[in-house]
């Protein structure tokens, strides 16, 4: 299993294709460092709208390494699964449309191997490309525009997290942002065992998390009770759960307390369930198939 | 000899279309084995059954003396081959694919061992070139490399000079030989050329729409004196069995539909005394094209063949 597994990774590294959601991501993110470093503070009277005319805002200590961050991070991790689409959907299928799926099947490693490396090596590069999300847009943030308190918007208002209480929720972010992305993986696994062409998987990955995006915003009471409890983009979003602070009765903050722990963790709960599900069928549908590419 | 490949009674439906139905054959240890049909015949079927690529409908394939279905693992480890064209990570080099496949393959491979294999081919110059840049002839010869690294038993050849120009084929065929005669392995090779077959093989067998039509020695099914004679008797089966037990019975060919004997026309009417002195009611007696004629009739003109065979 090792084995497989660094002959997949091996195979994922060399190919031209993996860097490119690197890039992408870098040029991305360098862009909304640039343009916040140029006009960070204009574009902040703007965001803040009237408040800032009630409140003595200090833009300059509001514009911090850990507020970037978390910008960054609302407008990327819609947008990360398909780059996850883009490595996922090619595992299989790219073999079958290249013409190496028959030679693969053909040497003495099981078909449930092959699938789970495969997974396993998906999840190796997901977690790279997170990381590579984190070191960009965390620490690269952070030395540009240095570290201080994070105002987070919610529902109730505005919200103050102290910045010594924030990088270990940006560790666990990263952690549920990991696991969304994996069930995007299982998906486009799942999609690849399927098919003999590497597109197909991947344009089909991507139109499955838009309707099931849209079907989860919409505020249509029967979708709402019937369907949004059982689609994964429910749950995807969940990371920002960990930027919702506790508060007293009095509605003091209460410094490294997470106030929906409880849906975190269902939401934790029920991607995991997606990706066991996901992947089973995949190894399902790979072990009965018929190789004929 | 011992029986390295045996197939029985195997078929493969896809769908509305039977590919391959009902074929049993067996391949001995050091044969070069000729596989030879028309495109469609369900060659590359039975190839892929063999390597577990696809599943059978029904019917059973021992390799080495173990089933293949519960023995899958170790059979393999000594299976190398090639399916249809050389299909190679085209991102990778030469030396990464070899490499690649040699760890699949159960081995630890040594840089030492992987560049000699691509010499063995011919590709030591270009070891650490991508596939891409690769002829169709090169990727043919490190098809190759890569079926043998892990210095299989046996090798399934799909079609191998499929793309090949006058002088790769001239080197498949120097190649296929040497692999039998020098370094002692079991070779299957398909082909829908029988002059292929004809060059390198010792024995062979000729599939026609997933079914088996004769199957012998290529020294003797080619034999110019010969023909297949068709006998079409009031008890076939006994018929079958009587011959068994006499000179003719080597000559028989195991197709389950028809009484066939590959022999020499002159011996006809001495055959024909024979079954009549065991009171064998010979309904008729058609001798049928010689084997060149024949494989030529099923690859020019499909529908005379039925009517040949049917």
């Amino acid at each position: 299993m090792w084995n497989l597994l660094q002959i997949e990774l091996f195979k994922i590294m060399r190919k031209p294709r993996t860097y490119l959601a690197f890039g992408i991501i870098a040029a991305f993110i360098f862009l909304i460092q640039l343009g916040l470093l140029v006009n960070g503070k204009d574009w902040m009277m703007f965001v803040m709208g009237s408040l800032g005319e009630t409140m003595n805002i200090d833009y300059n200590k509001l514009l911090n390494g850990y507020a970037v961050c978390f910008f960054v991070l609302n407008l990327l991790l819609v947008h990360v699964p398909i780059l996850v689409a883009l490595v996922a959907g090619d595992v299989v299928s790219g073999e079958a449309s290249m013409g190496t799926l028959r030679l693969l099947a053909a040497k003495p490693v099981s078909r449930t191997q092959i699938i789970l490396a495969k997974f396993l090596a998906t999840a190796v590069y997901v977690f790279a490309l997170l990381a590579w999300i984190a070191v960009i847009s965390l620490v690269v943030s952070l030395a540009v525009f240095g570290e201080n308190d994070v105002v987070v918007a919610k529902a109730s208002g505005l919200q103050l997290i102290e910045a010594s209480d924030v990088l270990w929720r940006y560790f666990f972010a990263f952690g549920f942002a990991f696991i969304a992305m994996m069930v995007v993986a299982a998906i486009s696994l799942l999609l690849s065992t399927l098919s003999e062409n590497s597109i197909g998987p991947i344009v089909a990955t991507v139109g499955i998390i838009i309707v099931c995006t849209l079907i989860s915003e919409m505020e249509i009471p029967m979708y709402q009770k019937y369907i949004k409890p059982y689609l994964f983009t429910t749950y995807m979003l969940g990371w920002k759960g960990f930027f919702y602070i506790g508060s007293t009765a009095d509605g003091e903050t209460i410094k490294g307390s997470i106030q929906y722990l409880p849906a975190i963790l269902k939401s934790v709960g029920a991607l995991m369930l997606y990706i066991v599900v996901l992947v089973a069928a995949s190894v399902f549908v790979f072990r009965k198939k018929d190789i004929l590419s | 000899m011992s029986a390295i490949i045996e197939v029985n009674n195997l078929s493969k439906q896809f769908k509305e279309v039977k590919a391959v139905d009902g074929l049993s054959f067996t391949v001995e240890a050091g044969d070069v084995y000729g596989f030879l049909g028309q495109n469609g015949a369900g060659k590359s079927t039975t190839i892929r059954m063999l390597l577990t690529l696809i599943k059978p409908t029904t019917g059973d394939i021992h390799i080495f003396g173990k089933n293949l279905s519960t023995h899958r693992h170790e059979i393999l480890k000594e299976v190398g081959a090639v399916i249809e064209k050389p299909d190679l990570y085209k991102f990778l080099t030469a030396y990464d694919n070899l490499a690649i496949f040699a760890k699949l393959s159960g081995m630890k491979p040594t840089r030492a061992l992987l560049l000699d294999q691509l010499k063995l081919v011919g590709l030591e110059e270009r070891a650490f070139s991508k596939v891409k840049t690769f002829s169709q002839g090169m990727k043919q010869r490190l098809g190759i490399a890569v079926a043998l690294v892990h210095n299989p038993r046996l090798i399934l050849l799909d079609e191998p000079t499929n793309g090949l120009d006058p002088q790769g084929i001239a080197d498949m065929r120097k190649l296929i030989l040497q692999l039998s005669r020098e370094m002692g392995k079991t070779v299957l090779v398909s082909s829908h050329l029988l002059n292929e077959i004809e060059l390198i093989a010792n024995r062979m067998i000729i599939i026609h729409k997933g079914k088996k039509m004769v199957e012998g020695k290529v020294a003797e099914l080619l034999d110019p004196s010969k023909s297949l004679v068709q006998l079409e008797t009031g008890n076939d089966t006994l018929t079958r069995e009587q011959l068994k037990q006499t000179e003719w019975g080597a000559m028989l060919q195991q197709n389950e539909q028809h009484l066939r004997i590959s022999m020499n026309k002159r011996d006809v009417p001495r055959l024909v005394a024979y079954l009549v002195s065991l009171q064998v009611q010979v309904l008729s007696i058609n001798p049928m094209h010689s084997l060149e004629n024949y494989f030529l009739s099923l690859t020019t003109q499909p529908d005379h063949v039925e009517s040949i065979t049917n």
